[in-house]
């Protein structure tokens, strides 16, 4: 019998089921290898399909998407149930990604600043005797591995067809990786840029431009052109795409595992490259950076070290 | 309440100048504020935000980072790291809920034993004023 896979979404864009469907003819030799017993936005499976199939029955699931309501972290728990493997799947299962930012503020805050006026999606909300229940929204984003124990993650936003591949590999190979691992090459993204050469051996820069004020040149390290590129902080694994279109790296691809924060790692390596020394100018200098959270922790809020942060 | 809150800094103090002026501080009989946990750095360009966010993270209500005066540091350039990481730092805790007067970055030479006591002392008073930090530890799932 062939091995079950499931892939399941919380909360997420759709981009790492996207991604799955990338693989091109790829995926033919991955549905010829296993069977796929559940995967709600492409086939017609019920959650009542899983809930009846014996615990551990599953070889894995990839789940991808952060923990945000009520419904996604028992979705979580059933598949952990069902599956031998849980696989962190993209950048929001794996460190709480985009949804993750949601985290400087709270689920009421959010309610009232999006619904104060209009039908407010409640949990429970009733009209004319009926009574309808949504899942609960959580106060904070989390991860998947804040919700159930998780085996391995395969980062990125989304993750690489080429990573997709192998992470499948790993799992259907007769070794699996230690419990864990990411599964991703454990560099620095800077080794695999093509642009490595035109990176100075130090960099002296006077202030941060922004993305949207310059015209780039398409064959010098960014870094090196006043833009905030994350690669010197962020894994390798997606072969530079972004660069490769002439925008920086944003950091995608979380840390690698010589690192506890991403954020403060990505921070101190940035500020590093500014070369002033007169705290006037420094100050000037930061500028270019004005939504340091946004930039830094733009995937990983809900796995900063500081935790929760209060609004109060 | 307020009188009885005792605030709990961090203070990550470079080898050459700043751990060597609290020191002075101490053989000198100079009294202040048992607030600090000074840890020893060999420079205040060792300081890694991610040591300062852990002490947050841990439960410090302020953080201080004391080096030698720029032009003086025994690396040659270290203090000016930390002074970069420092400004884009503070901007990032702001956001966090970190107010100003929680993280600071001070130039204290190997010499100035009574600046350390004022330091202390002026940071001890703005955080028992500003009172214990909202606590902000990272929430179970429901």
């Amino acid at each position: 019998m062939k091995p079950k896979l499931a892939f399941y979404w919380c909360a997420s864009c759709g981009g790492c089921e996207e991604a799955v469907v990338d693989l091109d003819e790829a995926l033919l030799d991955v549905a010829n290898a296993v069977d796929i017993v559940f995967w709600p936005v492409a086939l017609d499976f019920k959650v009542k399909d899983v809930e009846a199939m014996a615990d551990g029955s599953l070889l894995a699931s990839f789940i991808n998407g952060a923990v945000r309501n009520s419904d996604q972290l028992a979705m979580a728990r059933l598949l952990r149930a069902k599956s031998r493997v849980v696989v962190a799947f993209g950048v929001c299962a794996q460190l709480g990604g985009i949804p993750g930012l949601a985290n400087l503020t709270d689920a009421r805050s959010i309610l009232e600043e999006v619904y104060r006026d209009g039908a407010t999606p409640q949990t429970h909300w009733g009209d004319n005797g009926h009574t309808l229940t949504l899942p609960e929204l959580f106060d904070s984003v989390s991860r998947l591995d804040d919700a159930i124990d998780v085996d391995y993650y395969v980062p990125g936003c989304p993750p690489t067809a080429h990573i997709i591949r192998d992470a499948v590999r790993a799992l259907l190979s007769s070794e699996l990786p230690p419990k864990g691992a990411v599964l991703a090459p454990d560099k620095a993204l800077c080794e695999q840029c093509p642009r490595r050469e035109t990176r100075p051996e130090k960099l002296l820069l006077a202030e941060f431009k922004r993305v949207h004020r310059v015209i780039a040149a398409s064959d010098t390290c960014l870094l090196a052109q006043g833009l905030v590129c994350l690669g010197p902080a962020t894994r390798a694994g997606c072969e530079a795409m972004c660069i490769r279109g002439n925008m920086p790296c944003t950091g995608c691809f979380g840390p690698t595992s010589r690192v506890r924060d991403f954020g403060a790692k990505a921070l101190s390596a940035t500020a590093s490259v500014i070369d002033l020394k007169d705290t006037g100018a420094v100050a000037e200098g930061m500028n270019g950076v004005p939504d340091p959270v946004g930039t830094f922790y733009r995937y990983s809020l809900p796995s900063c070290l500081m935790g929760r942060h209060s609004t109060e | 309440m307020a009188e009885s809150f005792e605030p709990k800094i961090v203070a990550f103090f470079c080898n050459w100048c700043t751990y060597l002026a609290a020191d002075l501080a101490g053989t000198s009989r100079l009294k202040y504020a048992p607030n600090v946990r000074a840890v020893r750095v060999m420079c205040s360009g060792r300081v890694d935000p991610q040591f300062v966010l852990e002490a947050f993270a841990r439960g410090a209500d302020g953080v201080l980072i004391g080096g030698c005066h720029p032009g003086d540091c025994h690396y040659q350039e270290g203090n000016y790291k930390a002074l970069r990481r420092y400004e884009l730092l503070r901007r990032m805790l702001n956001q966090m809920g970190i107010e100003n007067e929680r993280f600071r970055l001070e130039w204290i030479s190997a010499a100035e034993g009574e600046r350390v006591k004022s330091v202390v002392n002026d940071m001890v008073e703005k955080l028992r004023a500003l009172g214990p930090r909202t606590s902000a530890r990272r929430k179970e799932v429901a």
